[in-house]
C-alpha cells in the first residue's frame, strides 16, 4: 500500500473533527478564573500553579513517553505514538499559559519579599539560586528545551508521514538520546522552582522524580483514556487492540509502584533524619484536615490501584480501565494540590472555586491542543516501519 | 528386568513444521485428548492457544508469597523491636513501621522471587530426572530441529490405534509408539 491511501485509512472521520466545544469551555474557565483573581488574588494565584502543573506534567509525560518509545525502539506503542506526540506539543501553548504566574511570584513564593530575605539567613545562602531574574531565566531555559525537543520530534514523525524513509526513525532514536538528558534535568529543576520553593526551607533532592513518577502515570492515564474515547466512536478500533491496553495497564501498575517507591523514599529519609528544616513539609501536610489528604494520596494513589491492577483479568477488562484513567488523573491533580496548597492553607485541607476554574480553564485549552494536533495527522503513524508489528502484537 | 514385558507408554509424533505443529496441537485437543504436549526447538507464537492451555497459576502463587513476605517481615520487626529487644531510638517508638518498611519490601521482594522460582518448578514437574519419552531416540530432535507431539498413555481416551491413525491422517511425518517397562 503507498503512504496516501494509508492515510486515507488513518485518517480521523471527519465527524470527529475538532470542535470548539473545549476550546470554549477553556475559555470560559479561564474568564471565571479572572473573576476569582479580583475576588482573592492569593486564592487564584495558588489554585493557577496547581493546575497548571497539573497539566504540564501531563505534557511532559507526553514528551517522556515519545522519547522513552524511540529508544526502547518498542513495538507495541507504535500505535499510541501519535497520542503522545499530539500531549507533547502542548508544551509551547503551557509556555504562554505560564505567564500569569509571573506577576503572582510574590503571592506564591515567599523568597521573593526582600523584607523576609534580609531577615533570614537560610534564605540569604540561598539567593544565588533564589532570585526573580534567573527564576525566571530558567523557566525561559525550561520552556526552550521542551519546544525544541517537542517540535524537533514531530518534525521527523511529519516527515516520514508524507515520505516512508526508515532512517528518520533512527534520526529520532538519536535525538531522543541527548533529549533523554536534557528531558530529566529540565523537570527536576522545574519541580525544584515552581513547587519546592513555595517552602523556601525545605528541601528534598528526590523531588524531581517524584513529580516526575505522577507526571507519567497521568499521561498514561490520558493516552489510555483518549484512545478509549477513540474506540467508542469506532476509531482504531481493530489497530489498538486489547493487547495494547493490557500494556497500558502494565505500565499503570508498575508506575504506580515506582511512585510509592520515592514518594515513600522521599518520606523516609526526612522521618529518620528528623531535621526541622525537612521534616517542615510533612509536618504542614499533617496539619489538621491535611493528614486526611495525606492517608487518601497514601491509599488512593499506591494501595488500592495497586490491589485493583494486580491481575491480568482487571488489566484487559476495558470498563475498569476507563475507570483507571480517570482515577489516576484525579489523584495525580489531588498529589499537586497537596503540594501546592498548605503553604496557603496551613490550617488544614480546603476547597476553592477557583480550584475548578483553573483547572478546567488550563485543562480546557489543554484538550482542544490536543485533539487539534491530533486532528491534523494519520492516526498512527504510517510509514512507521513497526506499524503493522505494533498492530498485530499479542502478549504472550 | 530384561525379560519383562515392555507396554506402552505413549506415542510420539514428529511434524515437519512449527505451522503443522500448531494444527495437530489444535486437532489433537479438539479430539478430547488431555494428557498431551507439543515439543520444539523454541517457542510458537499462538501454541498456547492451539493446545488449549489455561492462564498459569504462576501470578497467584507469587502474590501470595509476597502476600506471606509482608507478614513475616511485620512480625519478624515486631517481634525484635517490641518484644525480643526493645531499645529507644532516637526517642521514636518501638514499633516504628517506618524504618522497618525496607525490611517488608524486601521480604515481600525475596518471597515473591521464590514463590515465582519454586513455584514454576513445582508447576513444571520439576525437578525430574526421567520421563516416559526418554525412550525414544529421535526426542533428543526437539532441542534441534524436530516439532513433536506427545500422547501420554496414561491419558483416559489413550489408545494407541486410534491415536495413530490420528496422527497419520494429521500429516506426521513419523510416528513412534513409546514402549518400556
Amino acid at each position: 500500500m503507498n503512504s496516501s491511501s494509508l492515510a486515507e485509512q488513518f485518517k480521523l472521520p471527519e465527524s470527529l473533527k475538532p470542535g470548539k466545544i473545549a476550546l470554549i469551555v477553556g475559555g470560559a474557565g479561564l474568564l471565571l478564573s479572572a473573576v476569582g483573581f479580583f475576588v482573592d488574588a492569593k486564592q487564584f494565584y495558588h489554585s493557577y500553579l496547581a493546575a497548571f502543573v497539573f497539566w504540564t506534567t501531563i505534557a511532559l509525560g507526553g514528551l517522556f513517553f515519545t522519547m522513552l518509545h524511540h529508544l526502547t525502539g518498542a513495538t507495541w506503542s507504535v500505535v499510541l505514538r501519535r497520542f503522545s506526540e499530539a500531549i507533547m506539543v502542548i508544551l509551547p501553548v503551557l509556555a504562554i499559559l505560564f505567564l500569569p504566574i509571573i506577576p503572582g511570584m510574590h503571592d506564591l513564593y515567599h523568597w521573593t519579599h526582600e523584607e523576609a530575605v534580609a531577615a533570614d539567613h537560610i534564605l540569604q545562602q540561598k539567593e544565588p539560586y533564589l532570585n526573580i531574574p534567573f527564576f525566571l531565566i530558567r523557566a525561559v531555559f525550561y520552556f526552550g528545551v521542551w519546544f525544541l525537543l517537542a517540535r524537533t520530534l514531530k518534525k521527523y514523525s511529519t516527515q516520514q508521514d508524507n515520505a516512508p524513509e526508515p532512517s528518520l526513525t533512527d534520526k529520532m532514536r538519536r535525538f531522543s538520546a541527548p533529549g533523554m538528558l536534557l528531558f530529566a534535568v529540565t523537570l527536576t529543576y522545574a519541580a525544584f522552582d515552581w513547587l519546592m520553593s513555595l517552602n523556601p526551607h525545605w528541601y528534598s533532592t528526590i523531588f524531581g522524580v517524584y513529580i516526575f513518577s505522577g507526571s507519567l502515570l497521568s499521561v498514561l492515564a490520558f493516552i489510555l483514556l483518549a484512545a478509549l474515547y477513540l474506540r467508542g466512536k469506532d476509531v482504531l478500533q481493530s489497530v489498538i487492540t486489547l493487547e495494547h491496553y493490557h500494556d497500558l495497564g502494565k505500565l499503570l501498575f508498575g508506575f504506580t509502584v515506582f511512585w510509592a517507591y520515592i514518594a515513600f523514599s522521599q518520606y523516609m529519609l526526612i522521618w529518620y533524619g528528623n531535621i526541622p528544616e525537612e521534616t517542615e513539609f510533612f509536618l504542614q501536610r499533617w496539619e489538621g484536615s491535611w493528614k486526611y489528604v495525606s492517608m487518601v494520596i497514601v491509599f488512593f494513589h499506591f494501595a488500592l490501584p495497586f490491589l485493583i491492577l494486580v491481575t491480568r483479568a482487571a488489566k484487559r477488562n476495558l470498563a475498569l480501565m476507563k475507570v483507571m484513567g480517570f482515577w489516576f488523573l484525579i489523584i495525580h491533580y489531588v498529589d499537586i494540590h497537596w503540594i501546592v496548597m498548605p503553604t496557603l492553607h496551613t490550617e488544614g485541607f480546603s476547597l476553592s472555586w477557583i480550584d475548578f476554574t483553573t483547572l478546567i480553564g488550563i485543562g480546557g485549552l489543554f484538550v482542544w491542543y490536543f485533539w487539534k494536533q491530533f486532528a491534523q495527522q494519520a492516526t498512527v503513524p504510517i510509514n512507521d516501519p513497526k506499524l503493522q508489528s505494533s498492530i498485530q502484537f499479542t502478549n504472550a | 528386568m530384561a525379560d519383562q514385558e515392555k507396554k506402552v507408554l505413549g506415542i510420539l509424533a514428529e511434524f515437519a513444521n512449527p505451522a503443522e505443529l500448531v494444527k495437530a496441537a489444535k486437532e489433537v485437543r479438539d479430539h478430547g485428548y488431555e494428557k498431551f504436549d507439543c515439543h520444539s526447538p523454541f517457542p510458537i507464537h499462538g501454541m498456547d492457544e492451539a493446545m488449549g492451555l489455561r492462564q498459569s497459576p504462576l501470578g497467584f502463587i507469587v502474590f501470595f508469597m509476597g502476600f506471606l513476605g509482608l507478614l513475616g517481615g511485620i512480625a519478624l520487626t515486631y517481634y525484635v523491636a517490641v518484644i525480643a529487644y526493645p531499645l529507644v531510638i532516637s526517642g521514636k517508638p518501638f514499633f516504628s513501621f517506618q524504618a522497618f518498611v525496607p525490611v517488608y519490601f524486601e521480604l515481600t521482594v525475596l518471597l515473591s522471587a521464590f514463590g515465582a522460582v519454586f513455584g514454576m518448578f513445582h508447576l513444571n514437574k520439576m525437578p525430574q530426572l526421567f520421563h516416559n519419552l526418554f525412550y525414544s531416540d529421535k526426542f533428543a530432535k526437539a532441542t534441534d530441529d524436530g516439532f513433536f507431539v506427545s500422547l501420554e498413555g496414561e491419558d483416559p481416551k489413550f489408545d494407541a490405534a486410534k491415536a495413530k491413525k490420528l496422527f497419520e491422517s494429521l500429516g506426521a511425518s513419523s510416528i513412534e509408539l513409546i514402549e518400556g517397562e
